[in-house]
Formats: structure tokens, C-alpha cells, sequence
């Protein structure tokens, strides 16, 4: 077939200019130190995976992005503004969203609301607006339904709008909490092991979802996960920690064939 | 012809007459984004006009065929009306085809111009494009995921549309003149069939021979513009276009287009259809959902469940037909009505339903009995591609659970002394597409359409079918072997999903059989039993043991009918995977291949005719995203218990 060839192509044409850039971050909890001097940056459009070991500080640095977790040293920069640590409200305001590793979805709700709470950020009616319904409370909701909406046909998950979350299987739950993360609209979209715990047949389809997430809607994403082939399949390049060490920091090819990556996968005699 | 629609003797003159008399009535509705949006039949022409232009713009032209390949939407139909337009030949194909099976209707009719609905079909349709050198165009619907293909071929829904409303303005005579140059003999549509044997036939109809038996159909049911319909099934089946194309222009009904396959359920509960066809298979998925959901219930709903069902099974049935029953019945009816036979049909969406249709396959007298007996209007028909649907229809108040119903007016019946029907019927295609052999040996010269289906006439002159002829064998023995008539009776059982007959021409009958995976998972689960998949399931003792009471309950039944009781099944195993269409042993309409399935499982149909209790088995392994892996087992053979023909009255 030709057709997904030219996708990969055009793909790598329309990388852009630096959006995140994350440097010298170190980390530590108490005598922990979950990140030692951590630098990268993330393009404007890119795939960009975060791999390494159990430990090796993955999550600490997507918390990092996130604003959940202040680093002690280093600085990140996200579109020309420079900080040393933000809030998770902050990130989220400036365009930065995620999902988590155990899901973290309102289970008695349904897909449609808990993706409309995605939306959150922006609505700006008043509570009492809201409550009483009123004008432009009413054609805020209508709009938001329909980006929601839009976001469900993306998702394929239109047989279970109503669907409460806590009934689904959980392949499909991992594609809500994506859906949330989308409602945001967000420039750059943080996702953690999003393919953890699944079939192959799940795995295909979010690797799908991703990648689809990335075309059509232009939006950045910088993902952790721990399947190799994942990995190697959708990101444009990739950042391997260990020890809360970068080791390594290449495009899948070049990772693949470092041997620092490979003795940290495989062992190595000390 | 009637009077009022005399002279309107094509499709596009019949969508041009609607757009006039009832331009502000819903033609064809479609839930997008959540929300039903409607096109009227004064939108839907003015598409089809434009489209047409578009269409002319790039080639199109008089006589062309023009394949499309996509699910139920308002544009798929826009686009089959405007090629009909200009004269050319819509060509729809089956959407969840394979590539490799795409190729072969495009070569044979020389297509130039395709309508593919998304990205998944436009992959398709390029991946055969090396085969297919007449393949100049093809017209993509949902842009998602398309931005980066840059093929010179690809042209989008909308910008063919601008265009053509471009043409349309400069030049809006032509799409009305071509219109007006059509014929009711002309070529109307073609349709591939499924091919159970051989490559596919293109069946090639006229405007006049599908829209006359659309026509009588609809009298004989009395439909009119206010009926609605919802159109589910693959639009490259005859029947989905007869029902949601051929009727709605002779009528002016309004289709509805579900959201997506899984949402059907939703859709028909909000869209509420008065008219409706399912085949055996999707009624008996739909009760299969209500029986376990109603497991579920609460004691106090189940008896109440239970006890009402009693009472429609006596008396809903002859209600329905306007038969005489007792006043007590009557009341006690009425009060299942308003507790349990109301909210039921709600839930499966048919509360407005006036006449459902099933077919295709024969229907369990159990299922069949059970949506009548609850009030919905069920009815048989028969009929096939090349008979544009409708040979027989049960009219109301003489429906039964085992025939096909008498011929249609219009419609001439008779079969040949090998029990084969014939046909003659205004509906009869034209011809094969460029297979005048195969045209030859399916149309006489006195025009009698053989339809290889074996059957007679019972007591009340309904057509009954029992198999295909070349399938009706005999045992070495000489008794009557029709293994489609066993493996239904064996498919009316809630636990087997298919079922497969052997017998031709040996000493006894035996089947492979696929158990249904949501029925015996649910039964698995009740009793505690824990399993990891279908085939895990498919190959415990006690299933086996749930399995062989089906098969003897057949035998039971077999044995009381004379002339085939000596084939009652002996022996069968459980196979070790679903059949699948995928692997060529279903066929598209999930009719199954018995040759194909006898050759591939060879050494387990010897296993079955020796004396062994279990057989290895070692299969390649297709997974749905085309990997493949192989799966090794022993699988068990089981004896199932015979009757005597005289014990099996006193069993039954």
C-alpha cells in the first residue's frame, strides 16, 4: 500500500519550530532523586516519547510538565515563556493537557459529561448562569455540546454516549479519558502509558487515535510508554531515561542501535 | 403503473415528482454529531441534481457503471441518484469486502468513477488500483485522515458538489434533460452477488423491474409518505436498496441513516420505524439481548415476564391475525399489553412498526412466534437479487412460521419435478452482466427464472423452501438428505451460532458446530464456570453435554418425519474457531460454504465418519488485524442418541 507512506512523509515535512523545551530539570524526594539534569525539547507537531525502565523517572517528568511537581532545579520553557515550576491549573490554562496511568474518570458519569468536563476551562458563564439556564449560558452549553460531539465521532465511541463510564471495558475507558484530555483543546497533550493494559486490538486502535489526534487536530504530544514496539512505531523521536539519567535521545532508529539504551533494557554486568 | 405516478417510470423522474408534490417532507434523515438532521426530497433532488453535474463534469456519462462503496448515508443515496441521473449505472458494493474482492466488479464493468465513504474503503480502492486501469476517479465522503494522500485520482465529496453547482448554473436544463431521456427499460442498478459459488454475478435491473414490485409490494402493505424506515443493512444488498431506494420512490417514505453499526439498537428506539426488515439472524440477537437482560431482572419481573409471555404465546398470535378468542384471554392480553408487550416493543424499537419483513434465511417457529405473539406485525417473504426481493409475501392474517408465503401478484410459480421453483415475474433482472452463459442456465427462453431453491407448495398454496437443490442429497441409503433443513433446526437452538451437515453419499449424517459465544457465556457464567474464550468454551465436556441435548432434540424431531428420519445426526464435534466470512467459509451474508468448510477441515470430517473420540487438530489462525498464528488441540467427538421413528412420536 502506498497511502501510509506518504502519510509518514508528510508527517516529518510539517514538524515546527521548538514548543517545549525542558532544561537541566532536576527532581529529588528527600534522598530520592528521581531526575538528575534532564534536558530536551519537544517540536512544534511531534511525536515524542518518554521510555525507560520501571523507575527510571518517566513519570516524574510528565509530572513535571504538568505542573504537578515542582522541580528544584532547571527551568522549562513552553512557547518563548520561561518557568521554574507552574500549577497544574496554570498548565492546563496555557494549553497543556494529559491523562493518567490509572484512569482517572467520573465512573457514575456518563462518556458525554465526562468529556464535557474536558471543557471546563472554556466555559465562562457564571454558576447562576449556568443554573437558571439562560441565554448565553444556553448557547454556550449548545457549542460545547458540539465540540464534544465532535470528539465522540472522532473517537468512534458514539454507541456509548450514555453510556456510565464505569460499565465500559477498559480499552474504551482509556479512550474517554483521551476524549477528555482533547475537549481541552490542547496545544501539547501529555499521555501516560496510554496503551498500558491492553489487547493488541486495543493497542492498534489508540495507536491510531493518537496518531489521527495528531494530524487532524495539529496537536503535540509527548507520551510515555512502555511498549517498545508502540514507541517505535508512532514517535518521531524519543527520550530514554534511566536512573532519572537521560541516556539517550534520538529518533526510534537511533535509539534502537544505542548501546547505552540497550544495556539499560537488557542489563549489563557492573 | 398507477395513474398518479403514471409516465414517472424511472428514478430520478420519480425524485424530480417528489421534490415537487411533497418537496417539504422528510426524505432521508441521518444522525450526525448526536442530532438528527433531515434532508428534505426538495434537498435531496436538488443534491442529486448537482452531484449529476459534478458526475457529467468528470466523464460520466450515459450507460457507465459507477461503483460505491459505503455504509447507509443521505450522500451514498444522493450519489446513486444522480449517476442515475445522467443515465449511468449505480454499481454499490459491499463495504466490509476485502480488497481483493473489490477488484473484480470494477474490472468487469470497466468502472471509472467510485464513491467511497471514508478513508478505510479509499485504501481499499488504491490498493487494487494496479489491477484496475480503468479506475480513474474516486470520490471520498469523510475527509478525516485524508489530508495527506496526494493520488491524482482522490477528488472530496464537496469539492465534486461545488463544482458540479458551478456546471449546474451555467447549464440547468441538462441534468432535467438527461432525466427525461431515461427509460423504464433501461438499466437501473446492478448488484454483485455474494457469490456462494464461483466468482460474483453482476445482476443487471431495470427501472422497470425494480420499481414494479416495489409498487405492488407497497399497495399490497398500504405504504405511504408518513412511514419511515431505517436503513441498516449493507446498501449493496438488493433488499436494503429495495427497501430504502426502489419504495421510498415509489411512496415518498422518509429513510433513516443509524450513526454508526453499533448505535443501530438507539436509533431505530428514537427513530421508531413503521416499516422494517430484519433477517432471522439480527431478530434472534435482539431477543438473545432481551432474554439475558430479563435473566438479570428482579424475581418479582421475571415472574411477571414469564407469566405474560405465557399468555401471548396462547392468544397474541391469533389476536394479531383478527382471529375470535375469549373474552378472559382478551383482558388478560390487554394487561400484558400495558405491563410487559408495550414497554418490550419500545425497547427494541418497534412500537410503531405496521409490517416487518424477515428473510433470507428460515426463522425459528419460536422466534418467529415470539414477536408476533407480542404484537408485532412479522411476516415471511421470499425472493432473491435476481427477483428484485418480493416473489412471496405472507399477506395479513395468514402468516405461518414455516413457508414463504403465496406468489405476489403479478408474480407465476411452479416447480420442475426435482422440486425446484421457477419464477416469472415482472422483477426478474434483465441478465447476468456480460455472462450470457450464466444468464442462459438461469432464464429459459420461456423466461422462467430457476432459482436452485427445492421446495413445494403446502396445503394452502404457500411456498415452502427446504434447501438448494444442488445441496438436496441423498444418504448411501437412499433416504432424502437436506442439510440446510438440519442445520436450522439445529441454528433455532439459542446455543449454536452455525452448524454444519455432512451426509451426501455416506452412511450417516454428521455436523461440525459452532456454539454462540454470548448465549453459552452467559449460561457458562451462571453456573459458576470459568473460561477464558470461545475456544476454551467450545471445548469443555459440559458444553458438549449442552450441545449433544440440542442435537438429540433435533433427532426427535427428525425422527417423526418419515421420509428424512434416517437423517438424524450421529456424531459432531464443536470446531475449535467462529466460521468466519474473512476466511472464505461464511459468505458475506453469512451463508455457510459447506464444500469450502468440508475440504479445509478435511481430516476432522474423516475423524467423524472412523470410530474416534477425539481428533488433533493444528490450524492457521487469521487474527482481525491480519496477523496470523497457528492453534493446536485435540478436539472431542461426541454420539449423539437416534430414534426409532415409532419411539421418537411417543419422545415428542
Amino acid at each position: 500500500m502506498t497511502a501510509p507512506e506518504t502519510h509518514l512523509q508528510a508527517r516529518g515535512a510539517r514538524l515546527g519550530k521548538v514548543l517545549l523545551s525542558v532544561e537541566n530539570v532536576s527532581l529529588a524526594f528527600g534522598g530520592v532523586r528521581a531526575l538528575q539534569d534532564v534536558s530536551f525539547d519537544v517540536l512544534e507537531h511531534e511525536v515524542r516519547a518518554i521510555i525507560g525502565p520501571n523507575g527510571a523517572g518517566k513519570s516524574s517528568m510528565l509530572n513535571v510538565l504538568n505542573g504537578v511537581y515542582h522541580p528544584q532545579q532547571g527551568r522549562i520553557k513552553f512557547r518563548e515563556r520561561t518557568f521554574s515550576d507552574m500549577d497544574p491549573h496554570e498548565a492546563a490554562a496555557l494549553g497543556i493537557a494529559r491523562t493518567f496511568q490509572n484512569i482517572a474518570l467520573f465512573r457514575g458519569m456518563s462518556v458525554l459529561d465526562n468529556i464535557m468536563t474536558g471543557r471546563n476551562l472554556k466555559m465562562r458563564c457564571n454558576f447562576l448562569q449556568q443554573a437558571l439556564w439562560i441565554g448565553p449560558a444556553r448557547r454556550e452549553e449548545i457549542a460545547h455540546r458540539r465540540a464534544v460531539e465532535e470528539i465522540i465521532d472522532f473517537l468512534e465511541i458514539q454507541h456509548i454516549r450514555k453510556t456510565p463510564v464505569g460499565r465500559l471495558a477498559y480499552g474504551l475507558q482509556k479512550r474517554v479519558e483521551l476524549g477528555r484530555a482533547l475537549a481541552a483543546e490542547p496545544e501539547l497533550l501529555l499521555l501516560d502509558e496510554p496503551m498500558a493494559g491492553m489487547n493488541l486490538e486495543e493497542k492498534r486502535d489508540m495507536c491510531r487515535f493518537v496518531l489521527d489526534v495528531n494530524d487532524h487536530y495539529g496537536t503535540t504530544i509527548v507520551l510515555i510508554e512502555h511498549d517498545m514496539g508502540v514507541v517505535m512505531d508512532i514517535s518521531d523521536r524519543v527520550v530514554v531515561l534511566d536512573y532519572g539519567r537521560k541516556i539517550a535521545d534520538g529518533t526510534p532508529e537511533e535509539v534502537r542501535a544505542n548501546q547505552n539504551v540497550i544495556d539499560a533494557y537488557l542489563g549489563v554486568a557492573h | 403503473m398507477s395513474e398518479e405516478l403514471s409516465g414517472l417510470d424511472t428514478f430520478p423522474k420519480l425524485l424530480m415528482y417528489h421534490a415537487r408534490v411533497r418537496g417539504d417532507r422528510p426524505a432521508i434523515r441521518e444522525k450526525d454529531l448526536g442530532i438528527w438532521q433531515t434532508w428534505t426530497w426538495k434537498e435531496f433532488a436538488d443534491e442529486a441534481r448537482v452531484l449529476a453535474c459534478g458526475l457529467a463534469d468528470l466523464g460520466v456519462s450515459r450507460g457507465d457503471h459507477v461503483a460505491l462503496v459505503s455504509d447507509n448515508r443521505p450522500r451514498l443515496y444522493a450519489m446513486m441518484a444522480a449517476a442515475q441521473c445522467l443515465g449511468a449505472i449505480p454499481v454499490p458494493l459491499y463495504q466490509d469486502a476485502v480488497a481483493a474482492e473489490m477488484a473484480f466488479p470494477i474490472q468487469n464493468a470497466g468502472i471509472a468513477f467510485t464513491f467511497a465513504e471514508d478513508q478505510e474503503q479509499v485504501d481499499k480502492l488504491l490498493e487494487v488500483l494496479p489491477q484496475c486501469p480503468t479506475l480513474r476517479h474516486i470520490c471520498y465522503d469523510d475527509p478525516r485522515g485524508m489530508r495527506h494522500y496526494a493520488e491524482p485520482q482522490l477528488i472530496a465529496y464537496d469539492k465534486l458538489r461545488d463544482a458540479g453547482r458551478e456546471s449546474y448554473r451555467r447549464d440547468p436544463a441538462f441534468v432535467e434533460g438527461e432525466v427525461a431521456r431515461g427509460a423504464a427499460g433501461d438499466t437501473a442498478a446492478m448488484f454483485f452477488t455474494s457469490g456462494t459459488t464461483g466468482v460474483p454475478k453482476g445482476v443487471v435491473h431495470t427501472h422497470r423491474s425494480l420499481l414494479e414490485p416495489s409498487l405492488t409490494a407497497a399497495r399490497m402493505e398500504r405504504l405511504a409518505d408518513g412511514d419511515v424506515v431505517l436503513a441498516y443493512l449493507p446498501p449493496a444488498w438488493i433488499g436494503q436498496n429495495i427497501f430504502s431506494c426502489a419504495q421510498a420512490f415509489v411512496t415518498g417514505y422518509c429513510i433513516c441513516c443509524p450513526e454508526s453499526a453499533e448505535t443501530v439498537m438507539t436509533d431505530m428506539r428514537e427513530i421508531g420505524p413503521t416499516y422494517y426488515f430484519a433477517p432471522p439472524r439480527v431478530l434472534e440477537n435482539l431477543l438473545t439481548q432481551v432474554s439475558i437482560r430479563m435473566e438479570d431482572a428482579s424475581r418479582v419481573k421475571r415472574w411477571v415476564y414469564r407469566k405474560f409471555m405465557n399468555v401471548a404465546a396462547r392468544v397474541g398470535g391469533a389476536i394479531l391475525d383478527g382471529k375470535r378468542v375469549g373474552s378472559l384471554e382478551r383482558i388478560l392480553y390487554w394487561i400484558g399489553d400495558v405491563l410487559v408487550y408495550a414497554p418490550l416493543r419500545n425497547v427494541l424499537g418497534m412500537s410503531r412498526v405496521k409490517v416487518g419483513y424477515t428473510a433470507g434465511e428460515a426463522i425459528g417457529p419460536d422466534l418467529f412466534k415470539f414477536y408476533r405473539s407480542i404484537g408485532i406485525n412479522l411476516k415471511q417473504l421470499y425472493g432473491s437479487t435476481e427477483t428484485a426481493v418480493f416473489v412471496c409475501i405472507q399477506p395479513d392474517g395468514q402468516v405461518k412460521a414455516d413457508t414463504a408465503g403465496p406468489a405476489v401478484p403479478g408474480v407465476e410459480l411452479k416447480f420442475t419435478p426435482e422440486r425446484e421453483l421457477l419464477i416469472r415475474s415482472p422483477g426478474l433482472f434483465r441478465e447476468y452482466y456480460k455472462n450470457p452463459e450464466a444468464t442462459g442456465q438461469a432464464k429459459d427462453a420461456e423466461g422462467w427464472f430457476h432459482t436452485g431453491d427445492a421446495g413445494y407448495f403446502d396445503a394452502d398454496g404457500h411456498v415452502k423452501i427446504i434447501d438448494r437443490v444442488k445441496d438436496v442429497g441423498k444418504l448411501a441409503d437412499g433416504t432424502l438428505f437436506a442439510p440446510k433443513y438440519l442445520e436450522n433446526k439445529l441454528k433455532f437452538f439459542p446455543f449454536i451460532r452455525e452448524a454444519v451437515c455432512f451426509g451426501h453419499a455416506r452412511d450417516k449424517v454428521c455436523a461440525f458446530i459452532n456454539i454462540d459465544p454470548d448465549a453459552v457465556g452467559n449460561w457458562a457464567e451462571k453456573r459458576n464456570m470459568p473460561y477464558s474464550g470461545y475456544t476454551d468454551l467450545a471445548s469443555r465436556d459440559e458444553v458438549y453435554d449442552l450441545v449433544r441435548e440440542c442435537v438429540e432434540r433435533v433427532n426427535a424431531d427428525l425422527a417423526a418425519e418419515p421420509e428424512i428420519a434416517n437423517s438424524q445426526i450421529q456424531r459432531f464435534l464443536m470446531l475449535h474457531k467462529e466460521l468466519d466470512a474473512d476466511d472464505g467459509e461464511l459468505t458475506r451474508t453469512r451463508k455457510v460454504r459447506r464444500g469450502f468448510i468440508g475440504e479445509k477441515y478435511g481430516s476432522l470430517l474423516e475423524a467423524l465418519y472412523s470410530t474416534r473420540k477425539t481428533v488433533h487438530v493444528s490450524a492457521q489462525v487469521r487474527y482481525e488485524d491480519g496477523r496470523t498464528g497457528t492453534y493446536s488441540a485435540d478436539l472431542k467427538i461426541r454420539d449423539a442418541k437416534t430414534f426409532a421413528p415409532q419411539a421418537a412420536k411417543r419422545a415428542a
